[in-house]
């Protein structure tokens, strides 16, 4: 499903696109095993079934091409597990595009190998056109990372930590000042830029972090669970900066989280992970959309029965179940029915003591297709910590 | 390699460098802890020995403190410059280690970087010894001899940071960095005749110290600042040479092969 999303008219993209980058013959993919191997061309039916493998090879290998990240069977060992696990993945340039899963599922895992710091067990990918394990240098200048946990200096102060940065990437003096400032404004740290970093706040400090990855200014930039641990005021004002960051800027993102309402909030697109493999990957709400429709509930206590029977009349219920105390009515659009559903109640002469809507959300999803819940696995989710600031797109 | 990946390579060994002491001189209490333990080796076997009688071993007309200092030094070196090659794991251990690797300098450059940072301090702490040693009343040295100790110095620290690469590479924590210091760093000072002459030693142990290369640095030191030595300073220079070029190549390659996870 995900190469259908591949031919979308391609994103906008702001100031940083660089253009079409140089690359060498070693980057053509699957065109090189062209049909053109397949011998002389007869005349008839086989032409056009040729042509239409060719137009789809061709659109595959542009796909590939376009790819901000293409990854084929990436597969990560240690010992004997296997984090990551055979895992094909496309990512298109300007996309925002979410890993998410429980810990342990793999997400850091493919980060580091796509992020050069772990090479692959076998496999490959390539980011911003770049082969992971053979143009290592490449794919670094091109890319921008925060990792999940803190890597910054804590004896220098946050303008140092940048300055430091701004070398590592071969800036000049003149060009670090001005791209300092500039990304300092982005994260509202101007006026702590000049205390040490073991000063700082985790939420200033992951700021600050998330400032640093974007001051080179790459094509691709990673985030590791970018609100760990975070309270929920200060997750939502790096919502803020990712998103606006992927708008304005143009930055193709890849994050991790293990939390629902952020991959929901953020990403054009969802990898849902379990056990080093990609379990579904679609939009948000065409995962939502696919395990099923919204349920309303009703509770009462007038004859259930009566009630449904008069509710088979409409067409647009799709199924009706009850058990003691409740009836539960599936329905597309919920929220447009209630009142419908609460008058014929009423005709029914039935009261109704209380309607519940329930919408899917991404953690049915992922209860879907994993099997369970996040709580179960992830130790290092703190219920409290991260309630889940409401509202999204 | 392109002139300007070189270009690039180079000044991020300078930045890298400047990362070093910035963080070396904000942090004043390091800066005294370094200098703190060989002072007090200096300043109390000096004054305990100096009236203890000839010393066998020790040429006729050498005092003890003369004698010490260069062996101070070279224990001042051996200290600094294994702390600044392990110091990688404290990168590690603080997550900076992944903002440098995933960054697109290229390895030897970190190398480069990091072993200048630790040459520097580790050759001004050695020179503040030198000082404080000659105030305890060590013989003052001549100035070809005084500039002469400077590239045993920088032997000296480059082998040990060299060292210290190679361990921090295979090193995941810093669980195993008192064992290091127990059984690597204090027997190599104990062995290298910094405190008396190896004469004193039985054999066996004397063969040990045959192969340690802080003793060929601590022996060509003593050349340059007292006049004296145990070997031509021609061989102390070229074991320590050797030794010089194989640990920096060794810490080199395990640090290009380490992974960070």
């Amino acid at each position: 499903m995900d190469r259908e999303l591949m031919d979308r008219e391609p994103m906008d993209r702001g100031p940083m696109d660089r253009g079409p980058m140089d690359r060498g013959p070693m980057d053509r993919g699957p065109m090189d095993r062209g049909p053109m191997d397949r011998g002389p061309m007869d005349r008839g039916p086989m032409d056009r079934e040729l042509a239409n493998g060719i137009e789809r090879e061709a659109r595959q290998a542009k796909a590939i091409d376009d790819a901000a990240i293409s990854a084929r069977g990436l597969t990560k060992r240690f010992g004997e597990t296997t984090a990551v696990d055979n895992i094909d993945l496309l990512i298109r340039k300007g996309e925002l595009f979410g890993l998410l899963g429980a810990n342990g599922a793999g997400k850091s895992t493919i980060i580091k190998m796509l992020t050069t710091m772990l090479t692959p067990t076998s496999g490959e990918a390539k980011v911003w056109g770049y082969d992971i394990v053979r143009e290592r240098s490449q794919v670094r200048s091109s890319i921008g990372v925060v990792f999940q946990d803190p890597a910054l200096d804590g004896m220098l102060t946050g303008r140092e930590n940048l300055d430091f940065h701004g070398r590592m990437y071969g800036m000049d003096s003149a060009l670090r000042k001005a791209r300092i400032a500039d990304v300092l404004e982005l994260v509202d740290l101007k006026d702590k830029a000049d205390i040490q970093m073991q000063d700082y706040s985790g939420g200033m400090k992951r700021r600050l972090e998330i400032a640093r990855g974007l001051m080179h200014r790459p094509h691709v930039l990673f985030l590791d669970e970018p609100t760990i641990g975070l309270d929920a005021q200060t997750r939502r004002y790096i919502w803020e900066y990712i998103s606006r960051m992927n708008r304005e800027m143009g930055v193709t993102i890849i994050l991790t989280t293990h939390y629902m309402e952020e991959a929901d909030f953020l990403c054009d697109r969802v990898a849902i992970m379990d056990r080093g493999r990609i379990v579904a990957l679609d939009r948000p709400e065409n995962l939502k959309d696919a395990i099923g429709s919204d349920t309303i509930t009703l509770v009462t206590d007038s004859d259930k029965d009566a009630l449904i029977r008069s509710f088979q009349s409409f067409s647009w219920i799709k199924s009706i179940s009850s058990d003691n105390g409740s009836i539960k009515l599936q329905v597309d659009h919920a929220q447009s029915r209630v009142a419908e559903i609460v008058l014929e109640a009423s005709r029914n002469n039935a009261v109704i003591s209380s309607v519940g809507l329930h919408k899917p959300t991404l953690e049915d999803v992922f209860i879907k297709f994993t099997g369970k819940r996040m709580e179960e696995n992830g130790s290092r989710n703190k219920r409290a910590e991260m309630a889940p600031p409401r509202g999204g797109r | 390699m392109s002139a300007a990946r070189l270009k690039g390579d180079l000044y991020a060994i300078y930045s890298i460098w400047l990362r070093e002491m910035l963080r070396f001189f904000r942090l004043k209490s390091r800066l005294f802890g370094s200098i703190a333990s060989p002072f007090f080796f200096l300043a109390f076997l000096g004054m305990g020995f100096r009236n203890i009688g000839r010393i066998p071993g020790i040429p006729e007309g050498v005092d003890y403190m003369s004698f010490l200092t260069p062996g101070i030094i070279g224990m001042t070196l051996l200290f600094s410059a294994t702390f600044a090659g392990l110091s990688v794991l404290w990168d590690r251990e603080f997550g900076f280690l992944k903002e440098i690797m995933v960054s697109p300098v290229s390895r030897i450059a970190i190398v480069l970087g990091r072993t200048a940072g630790g040459l520097t301090t580790g050759i001004l702490q050695a020179l503040i010894i030198l000082f404080l040693g000659i105030m305890l009343g060590m013989s003052l040295p001549s100035i070809q001899g005084l500039i002469l100790s400077l590239v045993f110095m920088i032997l000296i620290a480059t082998t040990f940071i060299g060292l210290g690469l190679a361990f921090a590479s295979k090193m995941e924590d810093m669980s195993g960095f008192s064992l290091i210091m127990n059984f690597l760093i204090f027997p190599l000072f104990f062995l290298s005749g910094a405190l008396y002459p190896l004469d004193q030693f039985p054999e066996l142990i004397k063969i040990l110290a045959y192969f340690n290369p802080l003793t060929y640095g601590v022996d060509g030191l003593r050349y340059c600042l007292i006049g004296t030595s145990a070997f031509s300073p021609l061989t102390d220079f070229a074991v320590l040479g050797v030794c010089c070029a194989a640990m920096l190549f060794l810490g080199a390659y395990l640090f290009e092969t380490t992974e960070v996870n």
